[in-house]
């Protein structure tokens, strides 16, 4: 899960990284009111969305007076934010974070993250910071130093140490960057993170480390022991029925193409996308219905199908392992009668009771097209999609 | 001869007593399974479904000599539940658990790291030796004994492919679903040694999926230790960058995990290709002849 960097922040600071003295804005009032709150003479105005780029994209403002911040805020909220991030239709800026400014000397990288290839967490800095990290990983690789933390003892000073003289900080420096990065794994662990990023963390006119922006991304399985942490979600940074999906407990990701697709499991979901495609057509999303299909699951999948207006063609392809294909089927007749289906619907079943839920189908006298297997029912589907059957 | 479980092996549930526990061990011992009893904290000395019931699984292992471990403990408790598993001195776990945390999974890998116990999921539909034994939640009917080893990281494609291979009268020898998640118990490189050591095993199938670099290494390792044919699948050529697909492992990121890379690593390394998934048997009787 994602949220907000003024959200990111207050976890960071919580837990000891220091993060510039900031308020979280949703209006142009609010804006002006946190500005002079803060004090001081120049304030940051930031655009918060779940995306990054907002630099480069005019996200961030720099104000030197009330009005201007005032000026600000009012130019990037309830406004489109375009960000090589955020697709070409961008996203709507709905809040701000309000930071007072600070001038600084350097801009290091640093970020921690859960490394599948050694089970662990890794923690990586460079001294290119403020830049994108995937262009240093390309041009400057050894500018990227790593350490791998041992899940039993945690992270140890001595590796933030080794990171901090390798960046070229000065002993004095390295003393703050140990605390920081302590700080950061105990807010990593404590929280569930799967990635927590400072870029930059800035050393300041003063000589001081400060995380001017962060990102901290949740570890969705990790929410469960986190119910605080589950209300930061924000609606309007999702998908509208990617959101409705998620409600329902289904997996749904939205895609450009013009056959709808419910499928049980993740797995075959995929693979059902993959066929289509082979099968010349396209694919309007991914949708895994999960093991314990039940009518109304299936009627809230039909339902967030149907709401994209790009479906020329609906194939559901369920491979009844636990789930029964005679329930499924049931599911499927009571869905189709509720929704009032306007689009040609290409039914696959296997699995346990295949047989008793095809003839359920069948007898329910629904205007579907029935698919003997996999190829059978992707073949069909595209077909019906271009309105050649 | 299979890889891992036999009719000889000694299972118990972990999470016995509850809905899921007590339905896949029902299913279970239906097949053949030889069940030998369950786990669930505080209900020791009772009996369910004819078989006894332990406090710990240190309690179940010295009464029954369980070597063998189905579990169905929920996600906030799974962790727990699989190192003392691995504590009581069970060979093998196999935790179907779905939605356990990174962070659970990072420790309890690093607690199994010098223990003999080996780990099959989380999130995963287990495994299973056709006429056998049955250990996890697939459906039974599909399979069928033959020399086919099965090996994936998904559950309903998992069925997919075994369906395909039994309706061409192939079967298989065993079926192992490693599960979907970033961090999980066994890989495709740990189940790929045991078939190519494995004399039932004939072929073998391997159904990967984006995210991740294990498909990569499981081709590395299908080019320098196996003899066996090798037919592979990859889900997810038209997945998005930057979105996870329902597992929590299956996300392209950084460019990186894409299903072509994988294909191309696959093919590189002497892997017979299914481009579809429709084609996955037919693949595995092409290599067979």
């Amino acid at each position: 899960m994602l949220i907000h960097e003024y959200q990111a922040k207050a976890i960071l600071a919580d837990h000891g990284v220091p993060v510039p003295a900031g308020r979280a804005a949703f209006t142009v009032a609010e804006a002006a009111d946190a500005a002079e709150h803060l004090g001081g003479e120049r304030w940051a105005v930031k655009a918060q969305i779940h995306a990054g780029g907002r630099g480069k994209a005019g996200g961030v403002q720099l104000a030197d007076s009330l009005d201007e911040v005032r000026d600000k805020a009012d130019q990037l909220l309830e406004h489109e934010l375009v960000t090589e991030q955020t697709g070409t239709k961008g996203r709507t800026v709905r809040r701000l974070l309000v930071e007072r400014a600070y001038g600084f000397t350097q801009e290091f990288y640093v970020a921690a993250v859960v490394d599948r290839h050694v089970d662990s967490i890794v923690f990586m800095a460079s001294s290119e910071g403020g830049v994108e990290i995937e262009e240093v990983a390309r041009t400057q690789p050894e500018k990227i130093l790593k350490t791998t933390v041992d899940p039993t003892v945690g992270l140890q000073p001595f590796q933030a140490r080794k990171l901090g003289f390798g960046m070229g900080m000065d002993w004095d420096q390295v003393k703050q960057f140990t605390r920081i990065l302590t700080a950061l794994y105990r807010a990593f662990v404590d929280n569930d993170a799967s990635l927590v990023e400072l870029n930059p963390l800035v050393l300041t006119e003063g000589d001081g480390l400060l995380a001017l922006d962060a990102k901290f991304n949740l570890e969705d399985n990790g929410l469960i022991r986190h119910p605080q942490l589950r209300e930061l979600r924000d609606p309007n940074e999702e998908d509208p029925k990617e959101h409705e999906a998620h409600a329902h407990g289904l997996n749904y990701i939205a895609l450009d193409g013009n056959i709808g697709c419910m499928v049980n499991g993740a797995g075959l979901a995929m693979a059902t996308m993959d066929i289509i495609k082979l099968s010349g057509g396209e694919p309007a999303n991914f949708l895994d219905v999960g093991g314990g299909t039940s009518v109304e699951r299936v009627t809230a999948a039909f339902k967030i199908l149907l709401a994209d207006e790009n479906v020329e063609a609906i194939l559901i392809n369920i491979f009844g392992g636990i789930v029964r294909c005679d329930v499924i089927a049931e599911g499927i007749i009571a869905a189709v009668q509720e929704v009032r289906l306007n689009v040609p619907l290409v039914v696959r079943l296997e699995g346990t009771n295949v047989e008793q839920g095809r003839q359920l189908l069948e007898d329910s006298g629904l205007d579907l097209i029935t698919a003997r297997d996999l190829a059978d029912a992707a073949e069909k589907a595209v077909a019906a999609g271009k309105g050649t059957v | 001869m299979s890889i891992l479980v036999d009719s000889d092996s000694k299972v118990i549930c972990q999470g016995f007593t509850g809905q899921q526990g007590t339905f896949h061990s029902e299913q279970a011992i239906a097949y053949g399974t030889r069940m030998v009893g369950g786990v669930t904290p505080g209900k020791g000395g009772q009996h369910h479904l004819e078989l006894p019931v332990f406090d710990t699984v240190s309690d179940a292992v010295r009464d029954t000599g369980a070597s063998v471990s189905m579990q169905y403990v929920p996600a906030a408790m799974a962790a727990d539940a699989i190192m003392e598993a691995a504590d009581a001195g069970i060979e093998l776990v196999v935790t179907i658990t779905e939605g356990i945390p990174v962070l659970d999974m990072m420790r309890v890998k690093d607690y199994l790291r010098d223990r003999p116990t080996r780990l099959i999921g989380p999130n995963c539909p287990g495994v299973i030796t056709p006429g056998q034994s049955k250990v996890g939640i697939m459906p039974a009917a599909i399979h069928a004994p033959g020399n086919i080893g099965v090996v994936s990281r998904s559950g309903t494609l998992t069925y997919e492919a075994v369906y395909q291979t039994t309706q061409l009268g192939l079967g298989q020898s065993t079926c192992v679903g490693i599960g979907g998640d970033p961090i999980s118990g066994s890989d495709f490189v740990d189940i790929l040694a045991m078939f190519e050591a494995d004399p039932q095993t004939e072929a073998v199938v391997m159904v990967g999926e984006i995210g991740g670099t294990a498909e990569e290494e499981a081709a590395e390792y299908v080019r320098d230790h196996m003899t066996k044919p090798v037919v592979g699948y990859i889900a997810g050529v038209t997945a998005p960058p930057g979105r996870r697909m329902g597992h929590a492992g299956a996300v392209i990121s950084g460019g990186k995990g894409t299903a072509e890379e994988k294909f191309a690593a696959m093919e590189a390394a002497g892997i017979t290709i299914a481009r579809s998934p429709a084609e996955i048997g037919q693949r595995a009787q092409d290599v067979l002849k």
